[in-house]
């Protein structure tokens, strides 16, 4: 009998995966997640509505890719 | 260690959302490209002042195409293999595959289609330059507000699954997240900025051509960041032939 009930749970295995700590993922998380949005911004809205530097040359590199990827170009 | 998984996994999130830029640039060029250049020939012929070309055309759709795509996917990619070393073990009974392509089919929806749906991707020449700052705003207000939206809905249906089972917590989180957008999407301001005559045929098409870009490029990085952690975290038992070749070595 025990073998019967035993049997299912080795088959089909519904194990929660171990979870990774919090204190293992922020620094991680804070510092790449800040670096990946940088270069989201770069891509989706420098030299739109806001500039970090002069001129239209990033805007007019990317202007394909932020039509096609849906952010607001110009 | 737990520190070393989670960097495993940023760099695995980041290569698969370089793989997925691959495919949605491929989608982005043969699809969407066709109705870029079509808007723009609208916008030359209605237009009376003519603007000089910074960067030529030819080299636009295709090294700077590629350039925002690919610089996309890696991100993107990043912040989902972040968000997976959160979810994994924590959204329910999944393995890291299923919690792979489970997570990036949410993203799809909340970071793209949701703003999507009350701010579509336009083609040139439908914008009006001198709104580009709310309009940039707006955008990615509706997005923040969409991703933040998901977490809050994520966190509601667990605190419920206790007491209502987790299929009835699931549609009630479901449920509460389609609402609060919909009051979003009720009381934000509308843009409609389409300029008169502007072919209907390919505002839709350019904004269905956006649409596959996307769902390429997430589900490709759900389908290949899947792998990558799956086969990090539950590396296989040997197969039928290793553990044949095993005892023949010795």
């Amino acid at each position: 009998m025990a073998q019967t009930v035993a049997q299912p749970t080795a088959t089909t295995p519904v194990v929660m995966p171990a979870k990774l700590p919090l204190k293992a993922i922020a620094p991680w998380a804070v510092f790449f997640g800040v670096l990946m949005l940088v270069l989201l911004y770069f891509v989706g809205a420098e030299q739109g509505a806001t500039s970090v530097f002069s001129g239209t040359d990033v805007h007019e590199w990317v202007h394909d890719a932020r039509h096609l990827l849906g952010f607001p170009c110009h | 260690m737990n520190s070393a998984t989670v960097r495993n996994l940023l760099v695995r999130g980041m290569l698969a959302g370089l793989a997925a830029g691959v495919l949605a640039l491929i989608v982005a060029y043969v699809l969407g490209e066709p109705n870029v250049d079509k808007a723009i020939s609208f916008e030359e012929a209605h237009s009376h002042e003519h603007e000089m070309e910074v960067v030529s055309r030819s080299l636009q759709s295709t090294a700077g195409l590629a350039t925002g795509v690919l610089v996309f996917g890696v991100a993107f990619g990043g912040i989902a293999g972040l968000a997976f070393c959160f979810a994994l073990g924590r959204v329910g009974r999944f393995g890291p595959r299923a919690t792979a392509l489970l997570l990036s089919g949410c993203a799809l929806l909340t970071v793209y289609v949701v703003p999507f749906l009350k701010y579509p991707a336009n083609p040139p020449s439908v914008g009006n330059p001198d709104t580009i700052g709310k309009r940039t705003t707006l955008y990615f207000l509706m997005m923040l507000l969409s991703v933040l939206l998901a977490i809050a809905a994520t966190l509601l249906g667990k605190r419920l699954a206790p007491g209502l089972g987790t299929w009835w917590a699931t549609v009630v989180a479901v449920a509460a997240f389609v609402v609060v957008i919909g009051l979003a999407f009720q009381f934000l301001p509308a843009v409609n900025e389409v300029p008169t005559g502007f072919p209907a045929t390919l505002l839709w098409r350019f904004r269905l051509s956006a649409l596959a870009i996307q769902a390429v490029m997430w589900g490709g990085f759900g389908l290949a960041f899947g792998e990558l952690a799956e086969r990090m975290l539950n590396p296989k038992p040997a197969t039928v032939a290793n553990k044949r070749a095993v005892p023949a070595a010795h």
